[in-house]
């Protein structure tokens, strides 16, 4: 292909997985139909802040299979549900008070 | 029911708060624990309990004896052996020590709870220590709930409850001896076994020595465990437990990596009886289980699927 400008030969680059065509003699580049688009889409992700860690930082303690849903059915980690002792959903429950110091 | 206190264990802790028989202006006794099976009395800076009908003297002084060895562990007996009786029902002497805060479990002492715990179970056991009670009130738990269910008929709970109590091995059932080494454990830790001696600000002291015996130590850890597997307790309150108590070397988990196989049958045989206790009284009272009642039940329910 030819530069449309200088006619000098195009060259085809690929950028971040975007094929280019940059005029060996001008320097001026050509883009196909959505080739913009896909390259400021690319600059977009780029420039994104890094997601923010998980709520859970670190890895919940390991749980058997028999325990609550919210330790990932005994798989370890991935701990996020609720908690009776904590304001959570179960607040300040009066059976798990009572639970915590009875036999 | 709960029958009215013996005036007779009034007039004893009475007696015992003043040796000298001198005149009393402490202000009276106040009942600090008042249930079918246990009464708990102060009377100045003297606390009285009365043991559950049908306790084993000989059983209870070597379980006192124990105590009374491990004065940095056990708040200290003050008689080596049951000071009197009343109604056939021994009664044992100790000094007050302040409790947990029940309206603050936030404040759980739960690195001093392990490190007690540690303490306890690296100490070798006297010849003749009884057996740790868990797996016995265990079985009592379920006992209940069966009376409970022939008084009140099926409750949709009472099959998954039962059918984790048919999955544990005989031992936890109390149905075998206990495996492993002869460790010496309390067998009924919860929040309300643990006092400040002296009080206010004194160190943490276990008290309780009813279920203490040789055992399974694992049973120590298995209602925190249980609390935290239900998700009830928060995963950094159990890290906070189990981290001091590999911190203190205690024996009954390895010292990293995954503690549940060792914890596995104790924590459940925890949760079915704590999951039985609730459910009994629930029967008794004709009242619906709350949510944290159901997770116990939930999972007994994964434990033993039908």
């Amino acid at each position: 292909m030819q530069c449309p400008k200088c006619h000098a030969p195009m060259h085809t680059y690929n950028r971040n997985g975007v094929q280019i065509e940059q005029c060996s003699g001008c320097r001026g580049i050509f883009l196909d139909y959505g080739e913009l688009e896909a390259l400021t889409q690319l600059e977009a992700q780029w420039s994104k802040p890094v997601p923010p860690p998980a709520p859970q930082a670190y890895p919940a303690p390991p749980a058997p299979a028999w325990g609550a849903p919210q330790h990932g059915g005994g798989h370890h980690g991935g701990g996020h549900g609720h908690y009776g002792g904590h304001g959570g959903h179960h607040g300040h429950n009066k059976s798990w008070a009572h639970m915590l110091f009875s036999s | 029911m709960t029958a009215d206190i013996p005036p007779q264990l009034t007039a004893k802790i009475r007696a015992a708060a003043h040796p000298d028989a001198a005149p009393c202006h402490c202000g009276g006794t106040t009942t600090l624990a008042h249930r079918p099976d246990t009464t708990v009395l102060r009377h100045a800076e003297t606390v009285a309990k009365a043991h559950a009908p049908g306790t084993d003297p000989a059983a209870l002084t070597l379980r006192l004896a124990t105590a009374a060895r491990l004065p940095g562990v056990f708040l200290p007996p003050l008689t080596p052996a049951p000071a009197a009786f009343v109604d056939d029902r021994p009664v044992t002497l100790w000094p007050y020590g302040a409790p947990v805060d029940p309206d603050a479990p936030d404040a759980a002492p739960w690195e001093a709870a392990a490190t007690l715990l540690a303490l306890l179970h690296r100490t070798p056991p006297a010849p003749a220590t009884p057996p740790m009670r868990g797996p016995a009130k265990a079985a009592h738990a379920i006992a209940r709930l069966q009376e409970a269910l022939a008084g009140a008929g099926a409750h949709p709970a009472a099959p998954p409850v039962l059918r984790a109590w048919a999955a544990l091995p005989d031992w936890a059932r109390a149905e075998a001896p206990m495996p492993g080494p002869r460790t010496l454990c309390h067998g009924d830790l919860h929040l309300g076994q643990l006092v400040r001696h002296p009080a206010p600000e004194g160190p943490w002291r276990l008290i309780d020595v009813d279920d203490l015996g040789v055992g399974v130590p694992a049973w120590d850890l298995a209602r925190p465990a249980s609390w935290y597997a239900c998700g009830l307790l928060p995963p950094d309150e159990w890290t906070r437990f189990l981290t001091a108590y590999r911190a203190a070397g205690g024996p009954a988990v390895p010292a990293e990596g995954d503690p549940w196989p060792a914890l596995d049958v104790p924590a459940r045989a925890l949760t079915v009886q704590t999951g039985a206790r609730y459910l009994a009284k629930a029967l008794v009272a004709d009242r619906p289980l709350d949510e944290v009642e159901q997770s116990l039940i939930d999972a007994c329910a994964r434990m033993a699927p039908e």
